[in-house]
């Protein structure tokens, strides 16, 4: 794939730009590239396009007001940004919240991650050209989405978790449907893996390509997927657990070569070991209050938190800077996974061709939303 | 939802007509015209003695107490923390933090201050020793990964108005510390991205967004907004609209701008100097 | 086309004329992959296959704008990427229509930021506005739908100024 060209040959760099508006960029991502014939010499994103003013919103609004603005940056995991928030939110205002709350959060994560991953699944195996798992996964994203309806009337921007627990209670027969979701599921990543995992195509397009190494992957900042790729174990849930995620078990996957077959491997697993976490939540799921009792206005002291979930793309963070009894952030940014991720992308690509860039895209599984806020 | 009055002990007899502090928020004006009413009717019927009045009391003092007391057993019992009215966390020294006192150590002059704040360590560092302090924490206390930098303003303080953040981990014990540079405005500070790789984006994102100049970054430029743009964004003097400049689609019509066409009016024109002629004229 | 069109009043050649016309026209739209933000999402999920909009005839999103003629602006228009809407509006061919999806590119939805366009009606015009944060697809198709309306009361004849 990287033959070297040789040097009697004048090299004649073509300058493409790759999006923003393109099938396969995920959102609107542009990346720069500087191409010899079909070979990538330099890729530089360019992002921006769907920077919103998300950050500046926020120091405008109330606490609460804030949870369904974060919905919309990761759209595709919307509950687990809710939760990132409201865990920095708790910490900073000392709440602690009931058992059943966490419960049922960790419920609607872990749905939210399985709902995450199937629409990775279907963007990378179109990118690649594999049609077929879209139709089968977003069957499937479909079911989840319904049982989110059912819980709070939104499928995609759900605004469910708030401050201080969750503001519903689960329906009658919830969670009665979301077992018979979960107990089926690991047959449907079944499909998925038969479709694509040892399909001697997918193979060929993604073993070597994107290899990042362990120390790179620190030092350039990588989380989730990513980074356990590339062979580091390293899980928020696990080490600074929030929710009671200490309560249950589950298995962190990790790669063994950093590159986009085992990103690929690791996320299938986590869809496992999701289903996994959701059993046990369904079954432990204790009785009592839904919400913490938290006074309407929510004042905070002077002072700074972050606070971090594991999103599926990776980790979350809120920094939320306070002044003495304000309702409203004085600052709160965001550290969003993605952005962070693709960073790493001139290196990723560099000696690979077009098409590799594409599955380089697809694997590091960018929501433009995150990266741009 | 939990219910926040207390639950009235058990009674044995209803409550007495005449003591309504008892139920304050519970008596209406025409539920205590009621009430009134048979106490009114009271001394019609045959008068009590002074005794049989004292008693009356007494036994009512007895009973408020014995609610009390109850209502105390009840708050002494532990109460889950989520029922309880949240507290939010102090602010604690951190001096005494390990890697506070190493950095203090190793690097001169370079801790103003640390703060604990809900587990997280805060250290105030001066902004001409960022670069070394970040170097030492990366080589010597082995925080090899950069979790995020970013800023923020604080328009009003004279000794420095952004505050740059960073905040890093260390995997082998997962500890986080945070540091905070002082910095006024239009200063340059120095760059990270020789310690951390992943600092790039992050210092670009922190330019566009404030104004910070990172010295020694390899290509400081707008990340999230357009070429063209004026102002930063994220200080707070900069409307969350936008400035008023027109539509920035067409830059050969409308100057380059900083945001939509706002739909109040646009700021009136600086007074021109006809009012003073006019009064002139007619003096 | 151009030679016929507006040169006669309606009688039963144009109107037959039409309504094979429009027929074809309303059945085969095929929309440009234009997904912004969240919304491209509930338009993924219209080609799914439970909100089916293969039926509509619309499957094949076309990645260039040079063979679609309906462009769904679903999401954030953002002052950024505004000249790329344009841009793009102005490769298609005609006919061509605009489905503004999500109050986003309705009318610049939660965000009013400096960053964001007020509405992509300030910069192309729009035939069917979709409301919703993110419309259902459901919506989308009832969006479509009222867009099959719209072509179906297109002619080539004159156009009687009233």
């Amino acid at each position: 794939m990287s033959e070297q060209f040789p040097s009697l040959f004048d090299v004649e760099e073509m300058e493409l730009s790759f999006g923003p508006q393109h099938p396969a960029t995920h959102g609107v991502l542009r990346v720069q590239l500087k191409l010899d014939g079909e070979k990538i010499l330099d890729a530089k994103p360019i992002i921006g396009y769907l920077h919103r003013g998300t950050e500046k919103l926020f120091e405008t609004m109330a606490f609460p007001q804030c949870i369904p603005h974060t919905d919309r940056m990761d759209y595709l995991a919307a509950a687990t940004n809710n939760q990132g928030f409201c865990v920095a939110m708790e910490r900073l205002l000392g709440i602690t919240i009931p058992p059943r709350a966490a419960y049922i959060r960790m419920i609607l994560a872990e749905l939210q991650r399985l709902a995450s991953h199937l629409v990775w699944l279907a963007t990378h195996a179109i990118d690649i050209g594999a049609i077929t798992p879209f139709f089968y996964t977003f069957r499937e994203r479909d079911a989840i989405l319904d049982l989110f309806e059912e819980y709070c009337g939104a499928r995609l921007t759900l605004n469910t978790i708030k401050i201080g627990g969750v503001p519903f209670d689960l329906p009658d027969g919830w969670v009665d449907r979301c077992s018979a979701l979960v107990e089926g599921f690991p047959a449907h990543i079944d499909e998925y893996e038969e479709l694509l995992t040892n399909n001697r195509i997918w193979k060929k397009r993604t073993i070597g390509i994107g290899v990042v190494s362990p120390e790179d992957a620190i030092e350039w900042g990588l989380t989730g997927p990513p980074l356990r790729g590339s062979g580091v174990e390293w899980d928020i849930r696990k080490v600074f657990p929030y929710d009671r995620y200490d309560e249950v078990d589950f298995v962190v996957p990790t790669g063994v070569n950093g590159d986009t077959y085992d990103r690929y491997l690791v996320r299938m697993e986590e869809m496992r070991q999701s289903c996994r976490i959701i059993r046990q939540c369904l079954d432990r799921l204790p009785d009592g209050p839904h919400m913490a009792r938290a006074p309407k206005v929510l004042r905070a002291r002077e002072g700074m938190i972050y606070g971090s979930v594991e999103a599926p793309k990776g980790e979350l963070g809120y920094f939320i800077v306070t002044t003495e009894k304000s309702t409203q952030p004085y600052r709160c940014h965001v550290r969003p996974p993605s952005f962070i991720n693709l960073q790493v992308l001139p290196e990723m690509v560099r000696g690979h061709l077009v098409a590799d860039l594409v599955a380089v895209i697809g694997t590091l599984d960018i929501v433009l939303g995150e990266i741009d806020r | 939802m939990t219910d926040e009055t207390p639950k009235p002990p058990a009674e044995d007899t209803p409550a007495p007509v005449d003591e309504t502090p008892e139920r304050p928020s519970e008596s209406t004006p025409e539920a205590t015209a009621e009430e009134q009413q048979p106490a009114d009717e009271k001394p019609a019927k045959p008068k009590l003695s002074d005794e049989e009045k004292a008693a009356k009391i007494a036994a009512a003092k007895a009973k408020a107490a014995a609610a009390k007391a109850a209502k105390e057993q009840e708050d002494a019992e532990p109460k889950p923390p989520w029922e309880e009215k949240p507290v939010p966390p102090e602010h604690a020294d951190a001096a005494d933090d390990p890697e506070v006192a190493a950095l203090a150590a190793a690097v001169a002059d370079s801790v103003l201050g640390a703060d604990n704040y809900a587990g997280h360590v805060t250290v105030s560092i001066p902004r001409d020793k960022v670069l070394e302090v970040c170097r030492f924490l990366k080589d010597e206390r082995k925080f090899a990964f950069l979790v995020d930098l970013t800023a923020v303003d604080w328009p009003e303080r004279e000794e420095g108005r952004f505050d740059v953040v960073y905040w890093m981990h260390r995997f082998e014990d997962s500890k986080r510390l945070r540091l905070r540079a002082l910095l006024p405005d239009s200063e340059p500070i120095a760059s990270v991205t020789g310690v951390w790789k992943t600092a790039n984006w992050m210092e670009r994102e922190t330019y566009d967004m404030f104004g910070i100049l990172f010295d020694g970054h390899p290509a400081l430029e707008r990340i999230l907004t357009w070429e063209g743009f004026n102002g930063h964004p994220l200080r707070k003097n900069f409307p969350v609209e936008g400035i008023d400049t027109g539509a920035a689609i067409y830059p050969d019509v409308y100057p380059p701008g900083g945001g939509p066409v706002r739909d109040e009016e646009v700021e009136p024109p600086p007074e021109k100097k006809k009012p003073e002629k006019a009064t002139e004229a007619t003096e | 086309m151009g030679l016929i069109e507006g040169r006669f009043d309606r009688n039963i050649l144009t109107t037959s004329y039409d309504k094979l016309f429009n027929w074809a026209r309303r059945s085969s739209l095929w929309p440009m992959q234009f997904g912004l933000a969240c919304c491209a999402i509930e338009m993924m999920a219209v080609l799914d296959p439970r909100f089916d909009m293969a039926r509509f005839g619309a499957e094949v999103f076309r990645g260039t704008p040079r063979q679609a003629d309906l462009m769904i602006v679903s999401g954030t228009v953002t002052e950024k990427m505004a000249p790329m809407v344009k841009r793009l509006y102005d490769q298609m061919a005609d006919p061509k229509w605009v489905i503004a999806m999500g109050s986003c590119a309705t009318c610049g939805g939660p965000y009013k930021t400096y960053a964001v366009t007020q509405g992509v009606d300030r910069l192309v015009p729009v035939d069917v506005y979709i409301p919703g944060c993110p419309p259902r697809p459901e919506a989308l198709l009832y969006g479509l739908m009222q867009l099959q309306r719209k072509i179906d009361r297109m002619t080539i004849a004159r156009h009687r100024a009233s």
